[in-house]
């Protein structure tokens, strides 16, 4: 789907389905110099089991147009404004590392427009390394090599890929090699920068799942426990063995736990 | 300064793609000897079916074994994913018919190996997809057979027989200046010499029967891509950015910003045209890379041994060998193969056709068979066997006379080969 949101032109995957406004509908929030292409798996089974879905590519990532935004708060009105322009009142967030930060800030601030968050690979705060930063800022192919090395567990650096076929390495690197000069320390410093985590965390009533890689060096467990004492009784699920890549590491513990999430809520739902 | 992490490429060739089997604990890859594999549930059929979730349904589409193979060459090549499928022939024809149809244009080096060269000039017309062939040095000749129709460049990193060293940087910019993708077929350097997409090429295939697999017992080939080819941005490919009825109009570019060429060879060409590649033959092919680097290195060494003695016997007119400053593409070689430039050569004798073929008769060590990059020493005439249906003209083009004798180095002590061929020349010399 493409559509027009602050004068720039936005793609939405949608698993080639048209819009159904009886159904309720996911979106899906990519993360840092990535593109809706990493949750090909798991926006095209939603897409066909039951939901509108969304797998957006963020202005200047992927299809769609306009400057990388600056921020993750800018990011999350950004969500909103792609709600306004689809004309869906409510609909669950799935980010992904800057894109589950920008879905925090979206559920924290927009508490009617978002019915679940699930947070995949979150860290608040999330920092990032000064040497990944000064690297990005120079457009130096180091920063997306430093990312690939600290976005996989050891094991997975070495392939076992479930997607038959695909060497995920380096499929990673070749997306993120796809984004404009500029991009990547964009989203980065997006990310090193935000601070309202924690406070969005605090105000949310929706229900959040946190997905977390057990070996996540990008966005360690650790650094998820202050978000997850701010959430109010949210599932964590951790997939053992898996990295930052969790869709590409683990496409089917991901789905699963999406699956569970959903079916769950849709169950107590009155 | 801080590096990032990476795995070399010696332990890339022993574990990229494998781990331990979580079933058994065996270390070596197992060979997945099945048709089919069974369904949890229904549902999980139905998303295996609609990709919606990752996994084998079926040994021709996929299989585990394969899929460690294709894993372990994306991973040697730097590219995003692989195919493998039954030969190098299947892997060309899989290429080409992802890429086009009826109408389609080829631009392809004419210094090429005689089975493609069969496939392009004899095979493809009667479907429709025809292709100009120019001298792989010519850059002029390349841009100038360029048409609206056009829609793959086409060459072999050692042009096969003469060792044309195709300028990968050159004919890749060329082909992007035209919204274009390079294909290369790597068959004779591997990974371990070159890897074609850090020069600018698209896709990279491989004869795996060659050097790959290195012992001369299977027959395999492998299709790389290299995931850097903006398809949709091109705008020549429908059949990777337009609806595809055969797949419930999925728009391949749109499920897979880097891999749509790989996911349309998939779930059409390996579907439809079945050219799949056994998982035993994986299995070999995966023995066979383990020890590349070993070998490879081992097979420059000989060659360089065999070419120097080559050179210098009175018997011999010219060696064909890009290390030699005489040959075309000497500087070329070394910018591109600094490692080397393979284990398959020719060279031309001074004399007559039954003399040819008396050196070839009294070589023991040298056996006379079509097939290069075994682990034993090779030897065949190109002009009365491999290349026996390209038309003289042609013939010469590729460098390629009836004198021109062509070995492939194998991995035997080089004192040996040197003593072998030492004596079939002298027998040639008294014929």
């Amino acid at each position: 789907m493409r559509l027009a949101v602050d004068g720039h032109a936005v793609y939405a995957y949608t698993g080639a389905r048209a819009p159904d406004p009886t159904l309720p509908t996911l979106v899906f929030v990519h993360g840092a110099a990535l593109d809706h292409s990493i949750w090909a798996l798991q926006s095209r089974y939603f897409a066909h089991h039951g939901y509108n879905v969304l797998a957006l590519d963020l202005p200047g990532h992927g299809r769609s147009a306009g400057p990388a935004l600056a921020s993750v708060a800018a990011i999350a009105d950004w969500l909103v404004a792609v709600q306004d322009a689809v004309g869906i009142a409510q609909a669950t967030l799935i980010g992904y590392s800057l894109g589950a930060l920008a879905a925090l800030d979206a559920a924290g601030r927009y508490p009617s427009r978002v019915a679940r968050l699930a947070l995949l690979g979150p860290s608040v705060p999330m920092p990032v390394a000064d040497v990944l930063l000064d690297a990005a800022r120079a457009n130096d192919h180091l920063a997306y090599e430093l990312i690939t090395g600290w976005s996989y567990s050891a094991a997975h650096q070495l392939g076992g890929n479930q997607q038959p076929g695909m060497w995920m390495t380096g499929n990673g690197m070749r997306l993120m090699e796809r984004c404009a000069p500029g991009v990547l320390h964009t989203d980065l410093l997006a990310c090193h920068e935000y601070s309202g985590g924690l406070a969005a965390a605090a105000t949310l009533r929706c229900p959040v799942l946190m997905l977390l890689g057990e070996r996540d060096q990008m966005a360690p467990p650790k650094n998820t426990r202050a978000l997850i004492a701010a959430l109010d009784s949210p599932s964590v699920v951790t997939i053992p063995d898996c990295g930052h890549s969790l869709m590409a590491e683990a496409p089917d513990a991901v789905l699963d736990a999406l699956r569970r999430f959903l079916q769950r809520l849709a169950v107590a739902a009155p | 300064m801080t590096k990032a992490k990476t795995t070399h490429f010696d332990t890339l060739t022993l574990h990229a793609g494998a781990h331990p089997d979580p079933a058994t604990g065996a270390r070596a890859t197992p060979i997945y000897q099945t048709a089919s594999f069974v369904f949890p549930d229904s549902d999980h059929a139905a998303a295996l079916f609609n990709m919606e979730r990752a996994g084998h349904v079926y040994s021709r589409i996929s299989n585990p074994t394969c899929a460690v193979l294709e894993e372990r060459i994306s991973a040697l090549e730097g590219g995003v994913g692989a195919i493998a499928v039954a030969s190098g022939q299947a892997a060309l024809h899989l290429a080409i018919a992802t890429l086009m149809g009826a109408g389609g244009h080829i631009v392809a080096s004419r210094a090429l190996y005689g089975g493609s060269h069969n496939l392009l000039d004899y095979t493809l017309p009667r479907f429709g997809i025809t292709t100009t062939f120019v001298a792989p040095h010519d850059i002029d000749a390349w841009r100038a057979a360029i048409r609206p129709e056009t829609r793959l460049l086409f060459g072999e990193t050692l042009g096969n027989p003469g060792l044309d060293v195709l300028d990968i940087p050159r004919v890749a910019a060329l082909a992007h200046d035209h919204a274009l993708p390079l294909l290369v077929d790597s068959t004779f350097t591997t990974p371990y010499l070159t890897r074609p997409f850090e020069h600018g090429a698209d896709l990279v295939y491989h004869s795996a029967t060659k050097f790959l697999s290195g012992h001369g017992v299977v027959i395999g080939g492998l299709l790389v891509d290299g995931g850097a080819f903006d398809w949709e941005r091109s705008g020549k490919f429908p059949t990777l950015t337009e609806p595809y009825a055969g797949f419930h109009d999925m728009v391949f570019a749109e499920e897979s910003t880097t891999a749509a060429f790989l996911l349309r060879a998939r779930r059409e060409g390996i579907r439809d045209f079945g050219a799949c590649m056994a998982p035993m033959t994986a299995f070999q092919i995966l023995q066979g890379i383990e020890t590349l680097p070993l070998r490879m290195q081992r097979h420059v060494d000989n060659a360089r041994r065999v070419v120097a003695f080559l050179a210098a016997h009175p018997l011999v007119e010219q060696v064909g060998y890009p290390e030699l400053p005489t040959h075309r593409d000497h500087a070329l070689a070394q910018k591109l193969l600094p490692k080397g430039c393979g284990a398959v050569f020719s060279f031309a004798l001074r004399g007559t056709r039954d003399q040819g073929r008396k050196l070839i008769e009294s070589l023991r060590i040298f056996s006379h068979l079509a097939n290069v990059g075994d682990a034993k020493s090779l030897v065949i005439h190109p002009a009365s066997t491999t290349h026996f249906r390209v038309a003289a003209a042609d013939l010469l083009a590729a460098g390629i006379t009836e004198g021109t004798i062509r070995l492939s180095v194998g991995l035997e002590d080089p004192d040996d080969l040197i003593e072998d061929l030492s004596r079939a020349l002298y027998a040639a010399g008294k014929a």
